[in-house]
């Protein structure tokens, strides 16, 4: 069976994770490739952590991934990269916003963030992307998802010019030029 | 080629095919069929007050001639049951598809039932699409075994198939013309005279399905190294047919009735059958009644949760791919009610209380967790009102906490207002607290009764809840504003002491549904680490773990004041910026 790529969108309900899913996916299938996204919705849109998966290939059977076996995750916030770290593949890229988000029980005080998130990500080889200040810089704190589509371009074999096309179909119109700045942003943080 | 959801297929295969009428309660995962289903060109489609309601609606419509889709989540079929099973003797006139939409792994459930139950305890055909592609082919093509086989049939998805977005080839809509009604009391009315012969009718019909499922195009058969064979269907298929890319497959896309004699062939032409399936034993149980041998795997598969083709790997004996160690220190990330949220200061007044709380399905749940703590079950809809009587019946006359009942607004149309009449009748007392937030929030905010909203923004009537409940016959009926702290825990403290029955209705609109953000509030240099603020489990509250001092995350905090309410030494108030 030939190769499919896995690749892991993670983070906080409300961090535009689907949004960012949905445009890889279309841009897979723009490159002419099978593609499966898998969501979930409910509960755990309230503020709970979310996982998206998003598999392309030439055939994409299985829509879930498993341990050691996603070749790319973008995690939009330090603690959920922590979180979803066995899925990765050994020779996997992690692509970690540099934002950190406190779950309620820390917030409470009954329970404590991780110790050196950032530097435990790094000394296994994430790369770590200032996405909120990126999209801030490009025109809207709401595009940090967009800065890492940026970030995760680099590490895919897709034109630049197809991402830009769809990232402009799927985001609502006065915010296509900030979207598109902060994709370039992310692409150039790399 | 379009990206489009299991469930947003089904809504354009039961278009293709010419439903014209669309019928549901709205559930993860199944909501979004009906949300697409009412977009389409030339179809009427309703939310129902519940699935059971939904279903009958439905029966009505097919037996008077349309072609119709009713959608609901797994628990929502317990709900539509009664109709159902009995739907399978009337049959109908145009064809009638029920999606059942299994949340296997629980992600927005109370239970992991398997609907594959339904159909065959009900005798209705049932199909099991594995991904969008099949999702539309198999609903559209749904409607002529309903119509050739006189049968409602089921579509079964699980949250895998109906919320994985897969690219799929449309089809053109059919021309349907709606069926004539024509009297027939010995198909429609099921009284025993009438439901005895229509039962023989049932279990001919079956007869025919089993015949017809031999050779139906929806099962395929994929012979390849012959050591292995395995009985599959669904997003399970999916997983086998990654972790297992040589074994020979039977995947069957009917999943009621079995076709046995392919099944035989199939399990002859292989060395060792397997069955693998997620959350219940149903296809094994089913195929070893066929009398055909279902192996054991290596390592058993799990029996609760999904699937996956890790864990398949691993019943086989495979080996998995290394990985990262799971990283021990992470802290949990729970949902949370939103910022703002309604909801919040009647669970802190009841933890407060020390209430006995029935609680009840909907994002007012999240209302058990800590730090608020407050609910003491959650069963299903409308038990919150049902199951405080229960409590009420056994601790009168015994010093005991107040019992209270907690129920969103389109969970106590759904199901609350029976139970609540139930109890009135019954002389029950206790207090009934509904949440009116003026939407059904956790699904994706759908309209419902009490908000008046209709799915496709037809004029409707918007319920007078106060005025429903005191007909009724409920005497202490009162409406409070659930942001007002003070006005909360009086009228808490006055209706739980009393002994009368009352229903304080809590009223402000869902977070999510203006998005309303006033300025935000900050913590002063006033602040003395009683902690207190953060007891509400706001997500834009924190508290500095070595000092206690609180602080109010801006871009979070929309403003609704209700922490300022409780902090005693005024240090939150107006005049933060949103970031």
């Amino acid at each position: 069976m030939p190769k499919t790529t896995t690749v892991l969108l993670c983070g906080v309900g409300g961090q535009g994770t689907i949004l960012a899913a949905d445009v890889l996916a279309r841009v897979a299938m723009e490159s002419g490739l099978q593609v499966k996204i898998s969501e979930i919705h409910g509960m755990a849109q309230r503020g709970g952590a979310v996982t998206t998966v998003v598999r392309f290939g030439e055939e994409v059977r299985s829509m879930v991934t498993g341990t050691g076996s996603s070749d790319v995750i973008v995690s939009f916030e330090t603690t959920e990269a922590l979180r979803n770290l066995p899925f990765l593949s050994k020779e996997g890229k992690l692509i970690v916003s540099d934002e950190q988000i406190k779950p309620l029980p820390v917030a409470t005080g009954n329970a404590q963030m991780p110790a050196f998130a950032q530097k435990r990500l790094e000394d296994i080889g994430a790369v770590l992307v200032p996405a909120h200040q990126l999209a801030v810089q490009a025109g809207t704190a709401k595009a940090s998802n967009i800065v890492l589509l940026g970030a995760l371009a680099q590490a895919l074999p897709f034109e630049t010019t197809v991402w830009e096309k769809v990232i402009s179909e799927r985001v609502p119109v006065k915010f296509v030029d900030a979207n598109i700045n902060a994709f370039r942003l992310g692409y150039s943080a790399v | 080629m379009e990206l489009l959801s299991g469930n947003e297929a089904i809504a354009r295969g039961a278009w293709e095919a010419g439903a014209t009428v669309g019928v549901a309660y709205p559930g993860t995962p199944s909501t979004e069929t009906m949300e697409q289903f009412a977009t389409m060109e030339g179809v009427y489609a309703e939310w129902c007050v519940n699935e059971k309601v939904a279903v009958e609606v439905g029966i009505g419509a097919s037996a008077a001639g349309a072609r119709v889709l009713a959608t609901m989540k797994h628990v929502g079929v317990n709900v539509a049951a009664d109709p159902l099973f009995t739907a399978a003797y009337t049959g109908v006139n145009g064809g009638l598809v029920v999606l059942a939409a299994d949340d296997p792994g629980m992600y927005s459930s109370q239970n992991e039932q398997d609907s594959h139950f339904y159909a065959k305890a009900a005798a209705i055909p049932m199909l099991d699409p594995a991904d969008s592609q099949e999702a539309l082919e198999f609903t559209r093509a749904a409607y002529d075994v309903s119509e050739e086989f006189d049968v409602p049939v089921f579509i079964r998805s699980s949250v895998r198939v109906s919320h994985t977005k897969t690219p799929v080839t449309l089809g053109e809509k059919n021309l349907y013309t709606p069926k004539e009604y024509k009297k027939d009391p010995s198909k429609w009315v099921m009284m025993p005279a009438f439901a005895k012969p229509r039962r023989k009718v049932q279990l001919e019909r079956l007869s025919r399905l089993k015949e017809w499922v031999e050779t139906c195009p929806f099962n395929k058969v994929f012979l390849q190294d012959t050591k292995i064979g395995v009985v599959c269907a669904g997003a399970v298929y999916q997983h086998v047919s990654e972790a297992l890319p040589n074994a020979s497959v039977f995947k069957l896309g009917v999943t009621y009735p079995l076709p046995k004699e392919a099944l035989k062939s199939f399990a002859s032409q292989v060395d060792t059958l397997f069955v693998v399936e997620e959350a219940s034993n149903y296809l094994s149980d089913s195929v070893k009644a066929l009398g055909i041998d279902v192996a054991d795997f290596s390592l058993p598969l799990p029996r609760d949760g999904e699937l996956s083709p890790g864990l398949i790997r691993t019943a086989f004996g495979l080996p998995q791919p290394e990985s990262f160690d799971a990283q021990n220190d992470v802290p949990g990330r729970p949902p949370a009610l939103c910022p703002g949220c309604p909801h919040r200061v009647v669970f802190k007044e009841l933890s407060r209380l020390k209430a006995i709380v029935t609680g009840d399905i909907g994002c007012y749940t999240l209302g058990a967790l800590p730090p608020l703590s407050a609910m003491h079950t959650c069963v299903d809809m409308g038990a919150s009102v049902s199951m405080a009587h229960g409590f009420e019946l056994v601790l009168k006359n015994t010093d005991h906490a107040p019992v209270v009942a907690v129920i969103g607004d389109s969970t106590f149309a759904h199901s609350g207002l029976s139970s609540l009449i139930s109890t009135v009748y019954n002389k029950g007392t206790g207090t009934v607290c509904v949440l009116d937030n003026r939407t059904t929030a956790m699904t994706g905010r759908q309209g419902n009764p009490f908000n008046g909203e209709t799915l496709q923004k037809r004029p409707s009537r918007e319920l007078d809840l106060e005025g429903v409940v005191r007909a009724l016959g409920v005497e202490d009926v009162r409406t409070v504003d659930p942001y007002d702290v003070q006005a909360v825990r009086e009228n808490l403290k006055s209706a739980t002491s009393s002994e009368d029955l009352s229903v304080l209705v809590f009223r402000r609109p869902c977070v999510l549904l203006e998005r309303v953000r006033n300025t935000p509030f900050v913590v002063t240099p006033d602040c003395r680490a009683c902690g207190v603020c953060a007891t509400l489990g706001c997500p834009a509250i924190s508290k500095d773990r070595e000092t206690g001092i609180a602080s109010i995350d801006s871009s979070l905090c929309i403003g609704c004041g209700q922490c300022a309410q409780y902090c005693s030494f005024n240090a939150i108030c107006e005049g933060g910026s949103h970031a």
